[in-house]
C-alpha cells in the first residue's frame, strides 16, 4: 500500500509536481508494483552476498592527458537560455533579480 | 523473386559486403533501397524519428569511392545502419523518445557511433523507443507508438522497438538498441530478427543516455547472426571514455562462425517453460529444442531457482539508478525548460513534470521511494541480495552446461493497448530476459521457424560472461538448421496490392 501522502512526499523529493488525479493514479500503481516487490522478503535468511555491480574488479584509471572539450558556443547553444558565456536561470535566492 | 532477394537491405551483411566489393550493387543503391522502404512504411510503422537522407547519400558516395579504389575500410564499409534515439550522433537529435529532449542536437558522437563511422558504415538516422528506454512495447514514446511489421495492431516490443522494426522491414540492414532488462531481445523476438545483449561492459556506453548504469548495455540487431558477429567485432572493446567497458581482448566473432561447432551441452531452463507460457510459444520452443538436437546439442534440464525474483529486484535496482541518472534533466543546461517560472526550484519541478511522460515519472518515483530514508534496506538491500542469488544461479547452471535455452518472452507480440494501463503486467513481460541483465551475461534472441501467418517467436540463448563467441556459434548453427527469418507477410502483401 502506498498512501497519497507518500506519493506527494516522493514526488517532492524527485522534483515532480502532480495534480490530484495523478496522485491517486500513481498511488494505486506504485502500491501494486511495491506489493509485488515485497516478494523479495521471501529471501530473508537465505545466505548470499549483495551484488551491486557485475564484472568490475577495480576502478581502472586512464592516462591524464588533456584533450579539447566541446566548443563553448556549441554547448551554450543547447541551453534554453544563455548569453555568450553563461547559462541563465531564474534567481536562486528569493528576492534576487534575473541572473 | 521474393522480397528478400530483390531488396538488398534484406540481405545478410556478409553478402552485402561481397556485393559491394564486387560492384554487384553500390552503397548508393543500398542507401536508396533503405530510404525507399522508409518512405513506404515509416508512416505506418513509426520506426524512424529522424532520417538523414542527404548525409547518408553523401557517406554512400564516399564509401563507393573507397570500394572502387580498392580502399575499403572493412566489411561494414557502405553498410547503412540506424541508432536507437538514446545513442548520440553528432549533429543529430537524441530525443530518447521524450519531450524533455525534443529539441536536443548532440554535439558529439557516441563511441559506438564513432567506431561504426570509422568502419565506413553509413548512419541513416534515429529510431523510436520507449521514453528513456523504459518500457516493453514502444508505446511509452512521446512521439507515438511504433507498430509490429508482422501485424500492425500489435506492438513491436520495447524498448528498442524502432531498431527491430527497421531491420525486419528492410529499412536498414543493421541497427543498434540498448538493453537494461531485455530491451533488444524482446523486440527482436516480437519482430523476427536477431538481437543480442552482449556481456555487461563489452560495448562502450559513452554516448548512450544512462538509465540503469549497473545494467545498461548496447546491443546489435540484424537479420542474421553473421551480421551481429560482424557488427560486434567492429564496436566491442575497451574505451577510455567508459570506465565500465571491459578490457578483455575482442575475438574475431565472425571468423569463429566458420569453424565446426563441437557438441554443446544446452541447459533448458525449466522455470521458463512452466505455467503462463503461451501455447504457440511452447510448441515453437519444443520444435526449436529438437532442431538444436539435430545439429548435435545435448539437452538437459537446468534450474535458475531465483529467476522468479528477477522482476522484483530489477524494478528496484533499475528504478533506483534511473531516479539518480535522470536527475540531470532539470531544464538548466539543455533540453526542455518550462515557461513562466519565478524560482530555480520551480524551474526544475515544472520542467521535469512537463517534460517527462508517465512511465518515466513512475520509475523515478519507485526509485526515489526505494532509496528514501527508512526504506533502503527494505528494497535496495534486498534487491542486491536477490541479484547475488541470481548471479549464483547462472554460475551453477554454467558449471553443468555450455549455454542456456528458453523462450525470450512467455507470449508473442501483444496488441497495442493491452498492457499500457497495467504497469505490473507490462513489467512481467521481461521476466525471462531480466536475469541476464542482473548477472551481466551475454544473451541473444534468434528467430524460430513458424508457420506462415503465425507471429514470430525468438529462441533465447544465454552464455557465460564474455563468452559471446560461443553464444554466436550456437546461434548461427541454430539459424542454419532453422532457416533465416521470413520477411513480414503484412508488408509483402500490402506491397503487392499497391
Amino acid at each position: 500500500m502506498v498512501t497519497r501522502e507518500q506519493v506527494v512526499h516522493v514526488a517532492r523529493l524527485a522534483k515532480l509536481s502532480l495534480n490530484p488525479q495523478e496522485v491517486d493514479r500513481f498511488a494505486a500503481q506504485l502500491g501494486k508494483i511495491l506489493d509485488y516487490v515485497e516478494k523479495l522478503r521471501e529471501l530473508d535468511g537465505v545466505e548470499t552476498d549483495e551484488l551491486t555491480h557485475v564484472a568490475i574488479v577495480d576502478t581502472p584509471l586512464r592516462a591524464d592527458v588533456p584533450r579539447p572539450s566541446l566548443p563553448r558556443e556549441e554547448v551554450l547553444s543547447l541551453a534554453p537560455r544563455a548569453d555568450r558565456e553563461t547559462i541563465l536561470v531564474p534567481p536562486v535566492l528569493e528576492g534576487g533579480g534575473e541572473g | 523473386m521474393t522480397a528478400a532477394e530483390s531488396r538488398p537491405a534484406l540481405w545478410p551483411i556478409p553478402r552485402l559486403d561481397q556485393a559491394l566489393e564486387q560492384g554487384e550493387i553500390t552503397a548508393i543503391d543500398l542507401v536508396n533501397d533503405c530510404i525507399t522502404r522508409i518512405d513506404e512504411w515509416n508512416e505506418t510503422l513509426n520506426a524512424f524519428l529522424f532520417v538523414d537522407r542527404q548525409g547518408a547519400l553523401q557517406s554512400a558516395r564516399e564509401s563507393l569511392d573507397r570500394r572502387r579504389a580498392g580502399r575499403s575500410l572493412g566489411p561494414l564499409d557502405g553498410i547503412p545502419f540506424a541508432l536507437k534515439d538514446n545513442i548520440v550522433a553528432r549533429g543529430m537529435p537524441a530525443t530518447c523518445g521524450s519531450r524533455i529532449l525534443e529539441n536536443f542536437i548532440s554535439p558529439y558522437d557516441a563511441t559506438l557511433t564513432a567506431r561504426l563511422k570509422a568502419a565506413g558504415a553509413i548512419l541513416l538516422g534515429k529510431l523510436n523507443l520507449d521514453e528513456f528506454a523504459m518500457g516493453s512495447s514502444n508505446e511509452h514514446s512521446a512521439f507515438g507508438p511504433a507498430r509490429n511489421p508482422h501485424d500492425f495492431a500489435r506492438v513491436p516490443g520495447g524498448s528498442s522497438g524502432g531498431s527491430c522494426i527497421a531491420v525486419a522491414s528492410g529499412m536498414a540492414p543493421l541497427a543498434f538498441g540498448s538493453e537494461t532488462g531485455g530491451s533488444v531481445r524482446l523486440p527482436a523476438s516480437f519482430c523476427g530478427v536477431v538481437g543480442m545483449k552482449p556481456s555487461y561492459g563489452r560495448i562502450s556506453r559513452s554516448g548512450l543516455v544512462a538509465f540503469g548504469s549497473s545494467l545498461d548495455q548496447i546491443g546489435p540487431v540484424a537479420r542474421t547472426v553473421s551480421g551481429i558477429a560482424l557488427a560486434l567485432r567492429a564496436v566491442a572493446g575497451l574505451d577510455p571514455d567508459d570506465a565500465t567497458s571491459h578490457p578483455a581482448p575482442v575475438p574475431d566473432y565472425f571468423a569463429a562462425l566458420a569453424s565446426t561447432l563441437p557438441r554443446m551441452r544446452v541447459g533448458v531452463v525449466k522455470e521458463f517453460l512452466g505455467e503462463g507460457v503461451d501455447e504457440h510459444v511452447r510448441r515453437t520452443m519444443e520444435h526449436a529444442l529438437r532442431t538444436m538436437e539435430s545439429f548435435g546439442c545435448e539437452l538437459q534440464e537446468v534450474s535458475l531457482p531465483h529467476a522468479e525474483y528477477g522482476v522484483s529486484a530489477y524494478y528496484v535496482v533499475a528504478s533506483a539508478e534511473a531516479s539518480s541518472n535522470l536527475a540531470r534533466f532539470d531544464g538548466v543546461r539543455y533540453g526542455y525548460r518550462a515557461k513562466d517560472v519565478a524560482t530555480l526550484e520551480e524551474l526544475y519541478t515544472k520542467s521535469r513534470s512537463e517534460g517527462f511522460g508517465d512511465e518515466v515519472k513512475r520509475r523515478i518515483m519507485i526509485g526515489t521511494f526505494a532509496l528514501s530514508a527508512g526504506y533502503y534496506d527494505t528494497y535496495y538491500g534486498r534487491a542486491m541480495r536477490a541479484r547475488g542469488l541470481i548471479a549464483r544461479d547462472f554460475a551453477d547452471a554454467f558449471a553443468k552446461v555450455d549455454v542456456l535455452a528458453s523462450p525470450v518472452s512467455p507470449t508473442p507480440a501483444f496488441r497495442l493497448g493491452d498492457r499500457i494501463d497495467d504497469p505490473l503486467a507490462m513489467y512481467l513481460t521481461d521476466a525471462m530476459t531480466i536475469p541476464a541483465n542482473l548477472a551481466g551475461v551475454p544473451a541473444i534472441s534468434v528467430p524460430c521457424p513458424v508457420a506462415e501467418g503465425e507471429l514470430p517467436v525468438g529462441l533465447h540463448l544465454q552464455a557465460p560472461f564474455l563468452q559471446e563467441e560461443r553464444l554466436l556459434r550456437v546461434a548461427a548453427a541454430f539459424e542454419d538448421a532453422a532457416g533465416a527469418a521470413p520477411f513480414p507477410k503484412a508488408l509483402a502483401h500490402a506491397g503487392e496490392t499497391r
